[in-house]
């Protein structure tokens, strides 16, 4: 073997790595579930890998998600990776075509110059070898920012970034040295043997002008691989685990893998493929109440180092802001779930007082939920529409009924759940009703996403009274009030709820675009999914939430959720209302328009036909 | 003792010997906002699980309070988290991490109780 003694650092450290890949992604996989594993295999020969592939080079490579989110920090992850992949492609062909075989020693592709130091004479190879220099240079530029990010990351727009551990700072070192350390060994063996090009000879003749570059060209070669190696070496260590790990989880996630309601071999991978960017932390409220270590990357972070503790884990708001900016798209609302369910595994209810109950036959199942019940005027206005429509309904949960569970799910009470979910499903099912209309987006997501109702079709009020609008049952009446509509977290990021609600209030008022709606918008602080925030915390977040609206200048904030609508209500003197509200004061006003146009007709006919004038009466109508 | 042909009643009586405050102090010291409660009921009667059954997070406070954890897992596993007492509570209690932490902790001191 003529392997050079440099060369082996980097060997082993790559063979390391690739061993140390394989092996956690043959753990990790037969720790999925016995169907997640049969997806994967009868997916694998599918167009699905291809697709997967593609996402790979798309995300992984060229970091279109982050570039969306943040055009400097996805140049530079992209020079990173596109750039040095290219660089190694770039490698392989121009060793591949020199010894015009594939089958040439792996490492002379790696340290090419160093293996070849004949001039480059024809055609491809002064291209080649232009190409890998440009090439270096256009990972510099990405290096330069990394390094400028790292001491000012503020530059970057970024209102926060992650703490480093030791080993993500080895890694860090061998990551930022493998690029000018290879610039410098080319440089010095062009310097020598003039096998460089643009960038590297130009250097080489300058450091050859005053270096005595034979006797440091072995030691530059050194240099270049140890850092390699150090890179590779303290991969599963350090942060930058996520680049395979993203790979692997961007395959299994194409075959149609799910995070189930417990923790298993993909709950790993996604917790492995967090890259600890930081993007999650910019897109979090809590930090507005000075909460600043619970967010998904520490979070994550704890889960990698078995330090979980329920402090953090439960002190979310689920809002679900970070799930949406994640550029790795992990479930991050899903996964702390699971946490929580793993966690409060052992104290769950059984509400053996639950009781079947009587089930009246009806067209349609109205569930306000227990926040609509603590805004009774959210429930009266509905109840209204409903009279007003002459909608067959069931009033569920009128007097008594139970929560639908969705709280409970949230704090991870996952068995818990269940036994209302039975319950209240048993009702809805016994009633024949073919519509399940609630007034609670919290509802609306569990009733969807946990229940088993066949022929029902769930509903949210703003989608029920758009159809009612449609179908005539319902007049409408365009005020000249200006609002803003905030879009709940449950029901926009969480059950993908944005045109309804806005096509329902188009028909009664104005709404004012803002630049935080739909995927952007806020959380107003009050969610249930955070247990630990204290009633101070949750007024900060509110407030600042409050500020944005009001930059607007409304008349009225308009909301889809009862407990969007508490929260706000105590901190602003804007109206705030829900949809409801809205739809049923633009139905009385109409109403009442039309009364007194009814009434100035039957004056007029009165007073044609008799002398005498006549007071219209209130009932004749 | 002479009688005065009234007495107390036993669930007005604290014993000290079967008092066990552990729990309380545990919940006191994660959730300071229950130092504030003043009992006055606003959470026991918007209460979804007490509208369809017996369950009354007052007297769960006052059986805390009193280091009375005979029979609390059973009372606090009646509740649903729905959110609305804390909605409601006048004095910003943090009532949906008490229930959590009564919950753990009750089947924690229940359990250390059992080894002993």
């Amino acid at each position: 073997m003529d392997i050079p003694f440099f060369a082996w650092p980097f060997l082993l450290g790559i063979l390391f790595i690739i061993i140390f890949f394989i092996v956690i992604s043959i753990v990790w996989i037969t720790g999925l579930s016995k169907i997640d594993r049969v997806r994967i295999r009868s997916n694998f020969f599918t167009v699905k890998t291809i697709k997967a592939i593609w996402e790979v080079f798309r995300e992984s490579l060229i970091h279109r998600k982050m570039y969306k989110k943040n055009p400097i920090l996805g140049y530079m992850h992209m020079s990173f990776a596109f750039g040095w992949f290219l660089l190694i492609v770039i490698g392989h062909i121009e060793a591949a075509v020199h010894y015009h075989t594939l089958n040439f020693p792996f490492w002379k592709s790696i340290f090419f110059r160093y293996a070849e130091t004949n001039p480059p004479l024809t055609f491809e190879a002064k291209a080649f070898s232009a190409a890998s220099d440009f090439l270096l240079i256009y990972i510099f530029s990405g290096v330069f920012l990394a390094i400028y990010k790292r001491f000012n990351s503020k530059a970057f727009g970024m209102k926060k970034t992650t703490h480093l551990k030791v080993g993500d700072r080895i890694a860090l070192l061998g990551l930022w040295l493998i690029f000018p350390s290879r610039y410098i060994c080319e440089s010095i063996t062009a310097g020598i043997y003039h096998n460089g090009s643009f960038f590297t000879q130009p250097t080489g003749n300058f450091l050859a002008s005053f270096l005595p570059l034979q006797s440091m060209e072995l030691a530059s070669w050194w240099v270049y691989s140890l850092s390699l190696a150090v890179f590779f070496f303290s991969l599963p260590v350090s942060r930058y685990m996520h680049i395979p790990v993203e790979i692997l989880l961007i395959f299994v996630r194409k075959y149609g893998v799910q995070l189930k309601k417990h923790v298993n071999g993909y709950t790993r991978i996604q917790t492995f493929a967090c890259s600890r960017c930081g993007v999650c932390l910019d897109s979090c409220q809590m930090l507005k109440a000075n909460i600043n270590n619970s967010q998904s990357v520490y979070f994550l972070k704890q889960i990698r180092g078995r330090k979980l503790n329920d402090e953090q884990l439960f002190n979310c708001l689920l809002c679900g802001r970070c799930q949406k900016d994640c550029p790795v798209g992990l479930d991050l609302n899903d996964l702390r779930i699971t946490q929580r369910i793993e966690s409060t595994k052992s104290y769950n209810s059984k509400y053996d007082y639950l009781r079947g109950g009587e089930s009246p036959k009806a067209d349609v199942v109205y569930f306000t939920g227990c926040m609509t019940h603590l805004t009774p005027s959210i429930k009266k206005a509905m109840l209204n529409i409903l009279d007003y429509a002459n909608i067959n309904y069931w009033f569920m949960d009128k007097d008594e009924a139970p929560c639908c569970g969705r709280p409970l799910m949230q704090a991870g009470q996952y068995e818990a759940a269940k036994k209302l979910i039975r319950n209240n499903t048993e009702k809805i099912l016994a009633s024949g009703a073919k519509i399940l209309l609630v007034s609670c987006p919290i509802c609306y997501q569990i009733f969807n996403e946990d229940y088993e109702l066949p022929g029902v079709k769930v509903m949210h009020h703003s989608e029920y009274l758009l159809e009612l609008v449609r179908q005539g049952k319902i007049p409408t009446f365009k005020s000249n009030v200006k609002a803003v509509y905030h879009d709940p977290c449950t029901l926009g990021r969480g059950s993908h709820i944005y045109e309804p609600p806005r096509e329902l209030m188009g028909n009664y008022l104005t709404l004012i675009p803002m630049k935080q709606e739909k995927e952007d918008a806020l959380c107003c602080g009050g969610s249930l999914g955070n247990i630990k925030i204290e009633m101070d915390e949750r007024k900060q977040i509110r407030d600042d939430v409050l500020d944005t609206f009001e930059s607007y200048n409304p008349d009225q904030i308009i909301t889809a959720c009862p407990l969007c609508k508490k929260t706000f209500a105590m901190g602003t003197d804007i109206e705030i209302h829900d949809l409801a509200e809205v739809v049923w004061k633009g139905i009385s006003r109409k109403e009442h328009l039309d009364k007194k146009s009814r009434e100035v007709e039957l004056i007029k006919i009165n007073s044609f036909h008799s002398s005498e004038f006549i007071l219209p009466r209130n009932n004749f109508l | 003792m002479n009688s005065f042909g009234f007495e107390l009643l036993d669930s007005k009586r604290i014993d000290y010997e079967k008092s066990d405050t552990r729990l309380l102090n545990e919940i006191l010291e994660k959730e300071p906002s229950f130092k504030r409660c003043l009992s006055c009921g606003e959470c026991t009667a918007t209460c979804t699980a007490g509208s369809l059954t017996n369950f009354n997070i007052r007297k769960i406070n006052l059986m805390l309070r009193h280091g009375q954890t005979e029979g609390l897992e059973k009372e606090i596993s009646k509740c649903m988290l729905c959110g609305k007492c804390f909605l409601v509570c006048p004095r910003d209690i943090n009532l949906r991490n008490v229930i959590m932490l009564i919950k753990k902790g009750v089947l924690k001191y229940n359990t250390e109780k059992k080894k002993i």
